[in-house]
């Protein structure tokens, strides 16, 4: 179990990290998501241990290792650059942690070979990195980070250097590849579809703070807050801000709204109303979805889906629609939002949740 | 702007190559027409980016003619066939400011002041940039730089092409959406011809009109992004294109009817005689619908991805992936149904037309 | 970047340590207690406060010593830095003869520094050294022993033969780690050669030229055996730079107070000026 208590970092008067908690469990894969700059790889360096705590403390299975150097520590890290010792065989490369700690060449050639074999590196054991692809690179140095079985293992956007479809059999791969050995997997990357689907928890990051932690599916459907909801959305989230009164919602824009059943336990006030979008359609999904009226901006169609972007009262929206759905630009358009899903969030961007709107 | 034609283009990276494998680029016959927008999409290594660099003009073809607008242009330098090119990342000159940046191009090609003032306020504004104009390049962000690129190539009206080379790769999910809903909107305004080279489908369907889609110096298709997701040509685009991408199986085909193992399923069209050492049906993801009808199928994963869900299942141990929406579940004891209007079948790896079925 | 945080990594800098408190600090130390004292031998010594810095202030030839010290350095750093940069310009970027640019450039910082005084003394003998006789067959005056202006042409072609290839190799540096997509955008931009250099190439070697520049100056200044060597600071002054100066004063006239107030004055002064340079050259340069 790694535990982080009230760690911060600060860096010639730069707060890299603010306040952090988080405990992670062995056996789990923890994603940290956030935007370049949220903190990701500050806060992965201070589980490492290559770098101290400015404050707050790192425990590792309940004992204190706050300036325990990395060496001492069991971590193993994979990065964004494919990093291997060029000059070696990829067998070699993969063999070093072992032989680093003083396996027996019996323990090392069945364990390269297990590795090798999972990562599809059997063909390759011979070259050397600069030989293969960047895919089998990367290959090489996550099979590295397998056989030194540390308890610590941090991927540090691993996949972001690799072709579109590379990182998609690499992903599916990866949680199978470290399940059996129980260490704590962190998992840095920008993309929110990735956590998506990795599973697992996710931290999300923003200026140096995890604004949740919780299992990944959780975060994302269930954000505390307006900045959480904001990391976990791809395409971005769309929002409005609104305010409740004689039981109708005032926009800033003027326009009116009805208030929707979910709501109407709502006290009168100013909120901001979020949602994905995918839970903005064409047509109504639920009987009591909200229509409004919008502006097309700009449609992009994937050949099976269709993202077309809208104005709405002065926000930018984009709505997800299954199909192919052409509009002339500047075209005023009738869309729906799917209440059922809808976030509603504070003054101060706490999320608040239906039973607690209900309370209320 | 510019018809962009190449004709029979191939290019080897060696100096006397002979056999098909020596080029990079085994043959590219095509017409990019005045004021499309095209995207070049394949994995590392498919001569995606060489094709790019022959028509910049940065490489010289081994063979075959690149033609702007009739004009045989390949001997002709990057300068000479008057073209703009967005880097994967971003070139700003760090000194100057942002309007310098834009004004660049044109001073060094002698356009008169009040000219050059006319034209980078019109781009800046369309860029989105007329703030920063007088702040030094050097201190902005990866988005904003990558948008100076751009804009050195918009302020420039009289360009035969643009073309980008990964151009979002450093650039954050949040900012990819605005950046490429800000490039479409540039594209439907002023109709420059684009060419994109990427390896993220996401961005090549959105981006272009038409995707030419690689593999190992070869183009494989050439389409819409319709076309390439509901007729992939190749199981490799199949593949390549969707996100998981097309189920293949191999299946017997009789007329109008497949065997996949000990199943029996009727296709919307019949084959004509087939000679193919390996008959495969092609089915994406999207249209395969989990219920209590149909093939009997094992699940053996689910993963919530948070709009939908991608079932990981198989039959008679082929793997299949199903996608099913958000506020659906799996059933008991399931079964698959195929959408006939999303059934390819595939002849040594390339699709067959359907006839009517008889 | 944060460092790594280790303690046992401080043993690695002891021996440095160590080395400098004997090497810097302990003479430094030794050098401050003379320039305050008087000595009359016997090991005797008065405290005579700052009376050996007033002396030297005031004193002409202290003067003379730095004018011509900073007449030197300024003609070195305006000759090799332009010259440095415009030979790194010419290198190959890359290819078989790179390294045959490298190794080329490198020879003239391996040989000792007395050795290049020799050389250079040889090389411009007016009667057989093909410098100065080449000079005087062509009808140009040349005694570098006897006219001040050829001793300083000799010195000044000494130092930018010996220190242009420093330059050289940092410049080359800083030039390699353009990435190629900046020279492609500039093409399809239409600029020019000089525009390349102007607007990429100069801004983007501006660190490593800042260190060229700091590296030549704090070098120059200190300049002593190769001009020892060649001209022995004459004809007449005229050569006589500030770390010959210093030295005649302690070890030829055993004036210790006064080398001593000069030793910190200089000591001081290059200080002032690299952090001058230093703060100039780096402003507006934070990431």
């Amino acid at each position: 179990m790694l535990e982080l208590r009230n760690v911060s970092k600060v860096v010639s008067g730069q707060t890299h990290i603010n306040d952090v908690s988080l405990t992670l469990q062995p056996g789990s894969l923890n994603v940290l998501l956030g935007p370049t700059l949220a903190g990701k790889t500050s806060l992965m360096r201070l589980m490492a241990g290559l770098d101290r705590p400015t404050a707050g403390s790192v425990w590792m299975e309940d004992r204190d290792v706050t300036g325990v150097p990395v060496q001492k520590r069991s971590v193993a890290m994979v990065y964004q650059q494919f990093i291997n010792y060029p000059a070696m065989t990829v067998y070699e490369n993969i063999a070093s942690p072992l032989r680093v700690a003083g396996a027996d060449k019996a323990t090392i050639e069945e364990k390269v070979a297990r590795a090798a074999d999972l990562l599809h590196l059997t063909p390759h054991l011979a070259r050397t990195p600069l030989e293969l692809s960047g895919g089998q690179q990367q290959r090489t140095a996550l099979a590295r980070a397998m056989v030194k079985e540390a308890r610590l293992v941090l991927l540090d956007e691993p996949l972001a250097n690799l072709d579109y479809k590379l990182r998609e059999e690499l992903r599916a791969e990866l949680p199978k590849i470290f399940a059996a050995s129980g260490a704590i997997f962190v998992y840095a990357t920008t993309e929110p579809s990735e956590a998506l689907l990795l599973g697992g928890n996710t931290a999300t990051l923003s200026q140096g703070r995890v604004t949740q932690f919780g299992p990944t599916i959780e975060v994302f459907r269930e954000p505390v807050d307006l900045v959480t909801a904001r990391t976990f959305a791809d395409p971005p989230l769309n929002i409005v801000a609104v305010r409740k009164s004689a039981g109708e919602l005032q926009l800033d824009s003027g326009d009116r709204l009805p208030v929707p059943s979910g709501l109407s336990g709502l006290a009168d006030g100013g909120y901001t109303l979020g949602f994905q979008p995918h839970h903005l359609s064409l047509a109504a999904r639920a009987p009591d979805a909200l229509r409004i009226g919008a502006v097309v901006s700009v449609t992009e169609i994937t050949g099976s889906e269709s993202f077309v972007h809208l104005d709405f009262a002065g926000h930018r929206w984009v709505m997800l629609e299954e199909g192919v759905h052409r509009f002339d630009v500047g075209e005023a358009i009738d869309v729906f939002i799917d209440t059922r899903h809808m976030l509603v969030f504070d003054a101060g961007g706490r999320r608040i949740s239906s039973a607690g709107a209900m309370a209320a | 702007m510019a018809r962009i034609d190449l004709d029979n283009i191939r290019h080897a990276y060696m100096p006397a190559p002979k056999r098909d494998e020596d080029f990079a680029l085994k043959r590219v016959h095509h017409t990019f027409d005045d004021g499309g927008a095209y995207a070049l999409l394949g994995p590392s290594g498919c001569g995606k980016t060489t094709l790019l660099n022959i028509m910049s003009g940065l490489l010289r073809p081994t063979e075959g003619k690149i033609l702007f607008d009739g004009r045989d242009v390949t001997g002709l330098s990057t300068e000479e066939r008057n073209i703009a090119q967005v880097f994967q990342f971003p070139v700003v000159y760090d000194t100057m400011t942002v309007y310098d940046n834009l004004a660049f191009p044109l001073r060094n090609r002698g356009v008169a002041a009040d000219e050059i003032d006319r034209r980078v306020t019109e781009t800046l504004a369309m860029i989105g940039l007329a703030e920063r104009a007088r702040q030094k390049a050097r201190g902005l962000t990866a988005d904003d730089k990558q948008k100076i690129a751009l804009g050195r190539g918009l302020v420039r009206s009289d360009v035969s092409a643009i073309l980008f080379d990964e151009p979002l790769t450093v650039i954050d999910p949040h900012m990819k959406w605005v950046l490429r809903s800000q490039l479409k909107e540039l594209h439907r305004r002023f109709s420059f011809t684009m060419v994109y080279v990427t390896h993220d489908q996401t961005e090549a369907l959105t981006f272009a009109d038409q995707v030419v889609v690689m593999n190992e110096g070869e183009i494989v298709q050439i389409g819409t992004p319709e076309e390439l997701f509901e007729r992939p040509n190749h199981t490799f685009v199949g593949y390549f294109i969707g996100s998981p991408g097309m189920n293949v199986l191999p299946v017997v085909l009789d007329g109008a009817v497949a065997r996949i193992g000990s199943h029996v399923m009727t296709l919307p069209g019949a084959t004509g005689p087939v000679g193919a050492q390996r008959t495969e049906l092609g089915i994406r993801p999207e249209y395969v619908r989990i219920g209590r009808e149909g093939i009997p199928v094992t699940v053996e994963r689910v993963e919530d991805v948070g709009r939908r869900k991608i079932v990981h299942a198989s039959i008679d141990g082929h793997p299949l992936a199903a996608i099913v929406p958000e506020d659906e579940a799996v059933p008991a004891e399931p079964h698959v149904r195929f959408e006939p209007a999303g059934i390819n079948v595939y002849a040594d790896s390339w699709r067959m037309d359907l006839g009517e079925a008889s | 970047m944060t460092k790594t945080w280790n303690n046992r990594a401080w043993f690695f800098v002891l021996p440095v340590l160590l080395l400098v408190a004997f090497n810097a600090i302990i003479p430094l130390m030794t050098v401050v207690n003379y320039s305050v004292q008087e000595t009359f031998g016997n090991n005797l010594f008065f405290f005579e406060g700052t009376k050996w810095y007033e002396a030297v202030l005031a004193s002409e030839r202290f003067h003379g010593a730095l004018l011509r010290q900073f007449m030197f350095t300024g003609i070195i750093l305006l000759i090799e830095v332009p010259l440095g940069v415009a030979i790194a310009l010419t290198m190959p970027r890359s290819g078989p003869w790179v390294s045959v640019c490298l190794v080329l450039m490198a020879l003239p910082l391996l040989i000792p520094w007395n050795v290049v005084g020799a050389m250079w003394n040889i090389m411009a003998l007016p009667d057989i050294g093909l410098l100065g006789y080449g000079l005087n067959k062509l009808g140009i005056p040349y005694n570098f022993t006897r006219q001040p202006f050829s001793a300083w042409f000799t010195v000044v072609l000494m130092d930018v033969w010996h220190w242009t290839s420093l330059v050289v190799l940092l410049a080359y540096a800083g030039l390699r780690s353009i990435p190629e997509a900046y020279y492609q955008a500039a093409k399809i931009d239409g600029a020019s050669r000089f525009s390349v250099f102007r607007f990429i190439q100069l801004p983007k070697m501006n660190r490593v030229l800042t260190i060229a520049v700091l590296l030549r100056f704090m070098d120059s200044f200190m300049i002593y055996t190769e001009p020892f060597v060649l001209t022995g600071g004459g004809p007449g002054n005229s050569t006589t730079f500030l770390s010959i100066d210093l030295v005649k004063a302690a070890l030829g006239e055993f004036n210790l107070g006064i080398a001593a107030a000069m030793s910190i004055i200089y000591f001081l002064m290059t200080l002032l000026v690299s952090w001058i340079f230093y703060t100039l050259m780096t402003r507006g340069e934070e990431q």
